[in-house]
């Protein structure tokens, strides 16, 4: 259990350390940010903790999360700052945030600021992944929110000598019900001054004070279309980055990797880069190296300039992308799941009247966020603070610790936002290396990765070969359905793990085996009364210190599964001569004997929903096929991710004379339960499809035997402003069966949306031309020579 | 060697080697974090300031080699009041993780500046080489038409003010 300390501590410390004057006078000039971001007057006992030590002297202990003080702090003026352990890629989580808890608390929202995921100062709620902000972590926020509003009113009732219950609250004043002119602010009882009530729970997941949380129906600030309280700081330019942080004495580093995948380093001829300008000294342990110096361009030159020997590997680490697929057929797997069986398909199969088979392709695919990885680390006073954009800045922390052997309470971690995380700072390789160098230096050392370095050597998602094999009967019923997966994902990338980051692995640290990794069977709520589902892993040559080293890359393994699994439904329903929609709507209602109906009811209604927006008419795939130069067609393709339903229409032009493939038209149904923020939920879908829109269309990381070949912008395509669809329709759902339910949980929204893009533009470059593709991606040049094949 | 640039209407002095990309200045020495590392290459514009009226890649501009005025995404703001661009990102809610965003505004403005009226063409080719990895395109777009119908009330209305 944590020990209770001193919390929330070190604001202000925070904010000037890590904003500087510019932070300074931006809040001077910035009306709503003020609001937003200043951790208004500071409670005394704040002051009190700051003036402890020198500032940021450390110890950083965690927060303790059973205070209701390490969650809230109510200002004299009525304000008030929440402390949360998530952070924010720029998905609105913080806004959501904020709109639960002052809901709960029956506070005005601009009244609030929120504090997200600094390891002093906040509460472990372990960062951000999976989608759960609101599915797990909004849940305790709001149970503390609606604590504090419980005490508040006892508060006030002592204060007026009535009872909590003739009181009534409204933002942040509470009056006497039978007596208006009676009335007290949040601010005057208890403004700058703590709680002091404990929470229970077992967990972070399960605090809670007493109070009840409000019905959904008193949710006033839920569900409103607010603008994310980040932006204006993000487009004024005054936003501090993780990028920008710096303290006095800092210095640059850059990393240089092997040239070639597993090679092994010689040596390093210090005499080419000693007498460069602010040169400080070549640190190298293993097969780490990096260069530090006085300024950032100084040590880009001098990563450059370093002549290191390298020992290339004795046997080729890779197979070649070309050879890919053909390796992943043939490997050994190094696991498999167990077959999840329905039924009998091996009489299913047999008895049908027609069968099926196809294989589908999916590729490696990097993150290649825009900024490449980066963070500073400061190991001033015996600590190490460190500011980065880690999406799971507690985990960090703890492998920080862990890898330098500190006490984990001399580590803290300062996130700040960060160029797109989508899993790429799950494991923190930058934040390690910052904080690996500033020990060895002695100084706060900043560290970026330099553009080819984060093409190759970033995590990236696995790539996938699929074999799908489908039976109709003689009513184009699906009576078996059969799906074999086998992913590239041997040795997957942990959390910020001391012994497998990066640079621990360069360095020859090794945990006692590699991780199994996972392959996944599709995620839909299809009714098919015979289905066998099998994923194996398998590996590729090269385990260690690999630049294909798997890691999750947003909605890890959905894109690539549900590609293969919802093209073939779609091949299925072309084999029975039904209509693409018509044929999902009859998986989803066919007889069934499982428990899922709140699941499928929720799926029916989100592909009418779909059908709806779209202008959906009726009839089989392909349609015929024209006679111009520009080919066009419509695509369906539904999935389920824990709890969340999306359906998506892509309406899709082929020029049959290049084998380029523009998007025109996007439609999303989805369904994620409680709306919080209708505004903020369709800007994450609409970049979370054309993200998906992008991998299929794009994306591939290239490789030889012996290194990854695509490295750049040219080399490694993106989406680009050219493909932006000309219109984008999202319809919000709630598909709940249960007309008299009020409305469902907040479930997760932001991966979710990426999932059936491909698979629906798939769809509809089929039905438009007759073409099925199975490879990601739909590049032109592929394209053009499946339609050349097909004679289209 | 000691170079001045002339940064948002200041006139700053540097004293740093002349092959120094315009970037690292802006940011390190300057404290204009505007511009942002992406690439270093070119290739994807986070690093996007205006020189001359021409969208111009910091990272592989030589700090000597910059002779005119320089705007960062912190010059676009003019007395406190931002720029319609800005104003349009906030209406239309642009930023998904706000990196690029730097890049795309700079670069619309220079867009804006040249072809106050443009097509839904004119702005994907002339923004196509700028890169958002939370593909925020479609809504880039929106903000930029949104922002152009801004900018064209805004110059009826100042030619009023004349008038009157």
């Amino acid at each position: 259990m944590t020990t209770f300390t001193t919390v929330p501590r070190q604001i202000e410390d925070a904010l000037e350390r890590c904003h500087g004057a510019s932070r300074r006078d931006f809040l001077r000039t910035s009306g709503l940010l003020v609001v937003s971001f200043t951790a208004a007057a500071l409670a005394p006992f704040e002051v009190e903790a700051a003036a402890q030590g020198a500032p940021g002297a450390g110890p950083y202990p965690l927060v303790d999360f059973r205070q209701l003080d390490s969650w809230i702090v109510i200002h004299e003026d009525s304000t008030a700052t929440f402390y949360v352990g998530k952070t924010d890629g720029g998905q609105g989580t913080g806004t959501a945030f904020r709109q639960l808890m002052c809901d709960e608390l029956d506070l005005a929202y601009d009244k609030s600021t929120l504090i997200m995921g600094r390891t002093d100062i906040t509460v472990d709620q372990g960062g951000s992944g999976g989608s759960d902000a609101l599915q797990v972590d909004a849940w305790p926020a709001r149970r503390v929110a609606a604590e504090a509003r419980r005490v508040l009113l006892e508060l006030a009732a002592a204060r007026f000598g009535v009872p909590a219950g003739e009181l009534s609250v409204r933002e942040g004043v509470i009056t006497v019900s039978a007596d208006p002119s009676k009335r007290v602010t949040y601010g005057e009882l208890i403004g700058g001054r703590r709680f002091n009530v404990a929470l229970t729970g077992q967990n972070i997941d399960a605090t809670t004070g007493v109070a009840k949380l409000k019905p959904v129906q008193e949710l006033k600030i839920t569900g409103q279309r607010l603008h994310r309280y980040d932006i204006p700081a993000k487009v004024d330019g005054s936003l501090k980055w993780a990028s920008g942080a710096k303290v006095p004495g800092m210095v640059h580093a850059r990393n240089v990797r092997p040239p070639v995948a597993g090679a092994t380093l010689v040596s390093i001829d210090e005499s080419s880069v000693k007498g460069l300008p602010g040169f400080i000294r070549v640190v190298s342990r293993g097969n780490y190296v990096a260069v530090v110096c006085e300024r950032e361009e100084q040590a880009i030159r001098a990563a450059q300039q370093l002549k290191v020997q390298w020992q290339k590997p004795a046997t080729p680490p890779f197979p070649g992308s070309d050879n890919l697929y053909s390796y992943i057929r043939n490997a050994t797997p190094t696991s498999s799941s167990k077959p999840d069986i329905v039924g009998n398909p091996d009489a299913a199969f047999a008895g049908a009247a027609t069968v099926i088979e196809s294989e589908y392709e999916h590729p490696f695919q990097g993150h290649t966020a825009i900024g490449p990885a980066h963070a500073m680390a400061d190991p001033s006073n015996g600590q190490m603070t460190i500011w980065s954009n880690d999406m799971k800045s507690y985990g960090l922390r703890l492998g920080v610790a862990k890898f330098l052997d500190m006490p984990v309470d001399r580590v803290r971690v300062i996130w700040m936002e960060g160029p797109q995380l989508y899993g790429r700072t799950a494991a923190d390789d930058a934040g390690f290396e910052a904080a690996f160098l500033a020990r060895e230096i002695g100084r706060p050392v900043r560290v970026q990765w330099m553009r080819l370095e984060e093409t190759a050597w970033d995590t990236k998602g696995p790539a996938y070969a699929f074999k799908l094999r489908g039976g109709l009967d003689a009513q184009g019923n699906v009576v078996a359905l059969e799906y074999h997966g086998r992913a590239v994902d041997h040795n997957h990338l942990g959390y910020n793990e001391p012994d497998t980051v990066l640079i621990a692995q360069l360095m020859g640290i090794r945990p006692a085996a590699p991780a199994t990794g996972g392959a996944v069977a599709p995620s839909e709520m299809y009714a098919v009364p015979n289905r066998r589902r099998v994923a194996d892993v398998v590996s590729l040559p090269l385990v260690w210190e690999s630049p294909l080293r798997t890691g999750n890359l947003r909605d890890p393994n959905g894109p690539q599964v549900h590609f293969a699994s919802e093209s073939f439904i779609d091949e299925l329903a072309a084999a029975a001569k039904a209509d693409p929609v018509a044929f999902r709507l009859k998986l989803l209602t066919a007889e069934t004997r499982d428990d899922s109906a709140f699941r499928r009811a929720r799926s029916i209604a989100a592909l009418k929903a779909a059908a709806e927006l779209y202008g959906w008419d009726p009839r089989p795939s392909p349609k015929p096929i024209g006679t111009g130069a520009l080919l066009t067609g419509r695509g369906v393709a539904y999935c389920y991710r824990n709890q969340t339903i999306v359906v998506e229409i892509a309406e899709v032009e082929v020029n049959r004379e290049t084998g380029h493939v523009w998007v025109k038209r996007l439609v999303c149904a989805h369904d994620c339960g409680l709306v919080v923020n209708p505004e903020g939920l369709e800007r994450v879908l609409e970049g979370n499809m054309l993200y998906g829109l992008s991998r299929a269309l794009h994306e591939e990381v290239r490789f030889d035997t012996e290194k990854v070949t695509s490295v750049d912008w040219t080399t490694h395509p993106t989406l680009t402003h050219l493909d932006a669809p000309a219109k984008i329709d999202i319809v919000l759902v709630n598909g709940d069966p249960d007309a008299k339910r009020p409305d469902l949980p907040h479930y997760g929204a932001g991966e979710a949306a990426c999932r059936p893009t491909a698979a629906a533009v798939a769809n509809a470059i089929f039905d438009a031309t007759g073409v099925r593709l199975r490879r990601v991606p739909f590049r032109d040049a592929r394209v053009l020579a499946a339609l050349k094949a097909a004679r289209v | 060697m000691s170079i001045t640039l002339r940064v948002n209407g200041n006139t700053r002095t540097v004293d740093v080697d002349p092959s120094t990309p315009l970037l690292y200045i802006l940011r390190n020495d300057l404290g204009l974090e505007g511009p942002r590392f992406g690439c270093g290459l070119g290739q994807c514009g986070a690093c996007t300031v205006i020189i001359n009226g021409a969208a111009v890649r910091s990272c592989v501009t030589p700090c000597s080699a910059v002779k005119g005025e320089i705007t960062t995404l912190e010059g676009l703001s003019k007395d406190g009041a931002l720029h319609p661009i800005q104003q349009a990102w906030i209406d239309e809610q642009v930023p998904q993780c706000g990196y690029c965003q730097n890049g795309q505004m700079l670069t619309a403005k220079v867009l804006l500046d040249r072809n106050p009226n443009p097509s839904d063409a004119d702005i994907r080719k002339f923004m196509a080489g700028t890169l958002c990895r939370c593909m925020t395109y479609y809504r880039i777009q929106a903000a930029i038409r949104r922002a152009a119908t801004a900018m064209k009330t805004a110059d009826t209305a100042s030619n009023e003010g004349v008038v009157a």
